[in-house]
């Protein structure tokens, strides 16, 4: 008997997406913006300010003050101010009514917040509709449930706030990070400087605005702008109690030497490279949405990003199949579309880098397959790829890539599937596949990563520990262990 | 000419809606403007109504996400502060000082936040997973008992109602609450917030009435899964135990003092829950083979 041709996904019709842009006449936006010290807006002591753009059209939206160390000595003189006056002494049941106010209005805000999120950083306006800023808003309300029950999170051990932290959070979800540094740390009683990404301030700009509203003690939230060596300064800060970094590996090396010696407390959010696992028994149309989801969610700009595949031989055939019918089917293009998937890459720099490791995939000998989308000509975009025929020493089977770029290995026993997982100096998550739950209990006690997602992917919630094993860094955000790192007992 | 106030007739409030007592009966309570209102007489039919509704919406409101119910409690806080003045003012006339109304209000507020807080917070510290010796992943979760019956604190007129319903309705149990006896009218003006505080109609149900005549029904009707006693009535307690006993009822005296901050906390919500231990196998066990 002939064999059957698999049956193949039909895209060739004559309806199409008609366009379906998110309106943005309701957003208000000023020219330029200022650092927010102390409840208010003030300028720069550089004088100087530099162009936020949106990176789907290359376009300036405004103007972004460039901190230096003197703003950074003014942001924390503000934020010792605070708690010594007003936060630590605050009960703490009030405590939490202004973290309730402050999520109230980000949920008031929301369609204003998701537009700017997507203006400023790229991604999809879908993805910061329904997942960046109603995850920032659950975040403040959940930690501020906590503030006036920490006694029954840490018995017998009387949690005491450890004073001013500085936070230095990423561009891949600006207002999100800024929600996850800032809420634990007021819920547990310190004050606060966050330094946001230089390419996307907006947001927590905005939020610096909602926080103003809130009517929160001045100097307990300062928002500071600008590029590294503003993190830097305050990482080396005398009075800073704590730093929380949220980005690449390397910085976050470059943080553990400077605050060593110091008294410093320290939690990093660093790279990944997870494994996504699928077994032959997965039911694969469910797992090939998973590593669509897993590896082009927010472009790939996500440090837990699925981006390492390992298929098990017996359906690796089919499963990469069904992934190259779906990557055909992927929209790219205009961030505030309702209808796209995968938006504008954050910045010319990031869309160099991916494009950088697209060579080196190829000339390591890796076979790279796209999807045969058009991308728009102006404006930081890239075709979702895959690489097949990946091995364990490929440099995109290694490092952390940062887009929307998967490498693809097989496997055939489960031995070897867990050998190779771990097999890196990374260890923040992994995703397994498969219809057998004992086999799901097995993989997660095995795999060295902080979080193990089984047969689901790029899952998030404010009561959920998230952090890494090894070079993905330490410390937890989110549940009852995001709490301890801006605790002392 | 002056012009003449409408007064509020007071109901009662069962799955959602506010009927009279569907005996007809009432009873009398004079208030401190002299004016009089004729009180629900409830009787064991109207708890028996009550039941039913609270037994319908037991699946739907255990199954909402905890996070959900935080919120819905969060928005009874905010609705009765909006309200303060109007309970001000409905304390006043029952007796209580200026300066007892308004901590009696603002403390109900904060204990509204309090357990609001709670709903997605319990599970996390009264979970466990449990090292079995077995190649088990075995876990033990908090879950609702379903539907408890509240005979409320007879001195208080808002605090000791909100103070045993939160924690009943953050561990996601619905509730049918008999009001103090003395002190009615707050408790179905309550009832008016929570019907627009998106609280599904049977989650919290309340009505008015004697509990000498009641608290027999509110013991022994047979889908009622635990009962709480909030008064220190030594027979009544002997009548409620025996008739907890006919279907395994939880019994609860929970004789407080609800100004005082301490009565508050998370054992107030695992009291009402059960705790539910599941065994997963797990294909083999132990961290060899890990090298990394």
């Amino acid at each position: 008997m002939a064999k059957k041709e698999p049956k193949k996904l039909e895209y060739f019709t004559d309806w199409k997406y008609a366009p379906s842009p998110e309106a943005t006449d309701h957003i208000r936006l000023q020219k330029q913006y200022d650092l927010f010290i102390n409840g208010k807006f003030v300028k720069p002591n550089s004088g100087k300010y530099f162009d936020t753009i949106n990176p789907a059209t290359e376009e300036k939206i405004s103007s972004i003050a460039e901190a230096n160390d003197k703003d950074v000595d003014s942001a924390v003189k503000a934020a010792r101010g605070a708690y010594d006056k007003t936060w630590s002494k605050m009960p703490a049941k009030e405590r939490a009514k202004y973290i309730y106010r402050i999520a109230r209005l980000i949920q008031e805000r929301a369609r204003e917040l998701s537009v700017i999120e997507t203006l400023d950083g790229g991604k999809s306006i879908r993805e910061s509709r329904d997942i960046d800023v109603p995850l920032a808003a659950n975040h403040f309300f959940y930690y501020a449930g906590w503030a006036d029950k920490l006694e029954y999170a840490f018995p017998n051990r009387h949690p005491k706030s450890l004073g001013v932290a500085g936070q230095v959070i990423p561009w891949n979800f600006p207002l999100l990070m800024a929600a996850w540094k800032i809420a634990p740390a007021l819920a547990t009683g310190n004050t606060v400087v966050l330094k946001p990404a230089e390419t996307t301030s907006l947001t927590a700009l905005k939020l610096a605005e909602i926080i103003q509203e809130s009517g929160l003690p001045d100097g307990v939230v300062n928002i500071i702008t600008g590029h590294g060596p503003v993190g830097a300064s305050m990482v080396n800060h005398k009075d800073i109690n704590k730093i929380a970094f949220t980005g690449s590996t390397n910085v976050g090396k470059w943080i553990q030497k400077a605050v060593a010696g110091t008294d410093k407390k320290l939690t990093l959010e660093l790279g990944g490279k997870a494994a996504n696992i699928i077994f032959e028994d997965a039911p694969i149309n469910q797992a090939v949405e998973g590593i669509i989801n897993g590896i082009f969610f927010n472009q790939g700009h996500v440090c837990c990003a699925g981006s390492r595949l390992f298929v098990q031989e017996s359906v690796a055939e089919e499963v990469i199949r069904k992934l190259k019918d779906r990557l055909e089917t992927l929209i790219v293009g205009d961030p505030l579309d309702k209808n796209t998937d995968i938006g504008a890459i954050n910045s010319k720099m990031q869309l160099n880098k991916i494009n950088e490791y697209l060579k080196i995939g190829v000339n390591d000998g890796a076979e790279m397959y796209q999807s045969s989308c058009t991308i728009p000509k102006k404006g930081f975009f890239v075709r979702p790829t895959l690489f097949l025929n990946t091995s364990q020493s490929h440099r995109i089977s290694q490092e952390e890539i940062f887009g929307p770029v998967l490498a693809i290995q097989t496997f055939r026993t489960i031995e070897e599937v867990i050998e190779k997982a771990n097999n890196i100096p990374y260890g923040l998550s992994a995703g397994v596949w498969t219809d057998k739950g004992s086999r799901i209990f097995n993989l997660t006690s095995k795999l060295r990563a902080g979080v193990v997602w089984a047969n689901t992917y790029n899952k998030f919630d404010p009561t959920s520990p998230f952090g890494g094993y090894k070079e993905s860094g330490f410390g937890r955000e989110g549940g009852l262990h995001g709490l301890m790192p801006y605790l002392k007992f | 000419m002056e012009r003449i106030e409408v007064l509020k007739t007071y109901k009662i409030f069962i799955g959602g809606q506010f009927p009279r007592t569907e005996s007809g009966r009432y009873y009398p309570l004079k208030l401190k403007n002299n004016m009089t209102v004729n009180v629900s007489l409830s009787s064991r039919k109207d708890f028996r109504n009550a039941v039913i509704a609270a037994r319908g919406a037991f699946s739907g409101w255990s199954a909402r996400a905890a996070f959900n119910r935080g919120q819905i409690l969060y928005r009874i806080a905010e609705m009765l502060e909006g309200r303060k003045e109007q309970f001000l003012e409905e304390l006043k006339q029952l007796g209580y000082t200026p300066a007892a109304a308004k901590k009696e209000v603002e403390q109900s507020i904060d204990r509204l936040v309090y357990y609001a807080g709670w709903c997605d917070k319990y599970q996390q510290l009264f979970s466990s997973v449990n090292p079995v010796a077995t190649s088990h992943f075995n876990f033990s979760v908090p879950e609702p008992m379903g539907v408890v019956a509240i005979l409320a604190d007879e001195s208080s007129a808002l605090l000791g109602l909100v103070s045993v319903i939160a924690p009943a309705i953050a561990g996601g149990n619905t509730c049918i609450v008999l009001a103090s006896e003395s002190k009615p009218t707050c408790s179905i003006t309550f009832a008016e917030v929570i019907a627009t505080s998106d609280v599904p109609g049977g989650v919290v149900n309340i009505v008015t009435g004697n509990r000498k005549e009641l608290h027999s029904h509110f013991s022994s009707h047979m889908d009622v899964n635990a009962i709480i006693n909030c008064n220190s009535e030594k027979d009544f307690n002997k009548t409620i135990g025996e008739n907890a006993s006919l279907n395994v009822k939880r019994v609860f005296t929970w004789n407080k003092n609800w100004s005082d901050e301490k009565e508050q906390g998370p054992y107030f919500i695992t009291d009402l829950q059960e705790i539910k231990t599941t065994w997963h196998p797990i294909e083999n066990i132990g961290v060899s083979g890990i090298k990394y």
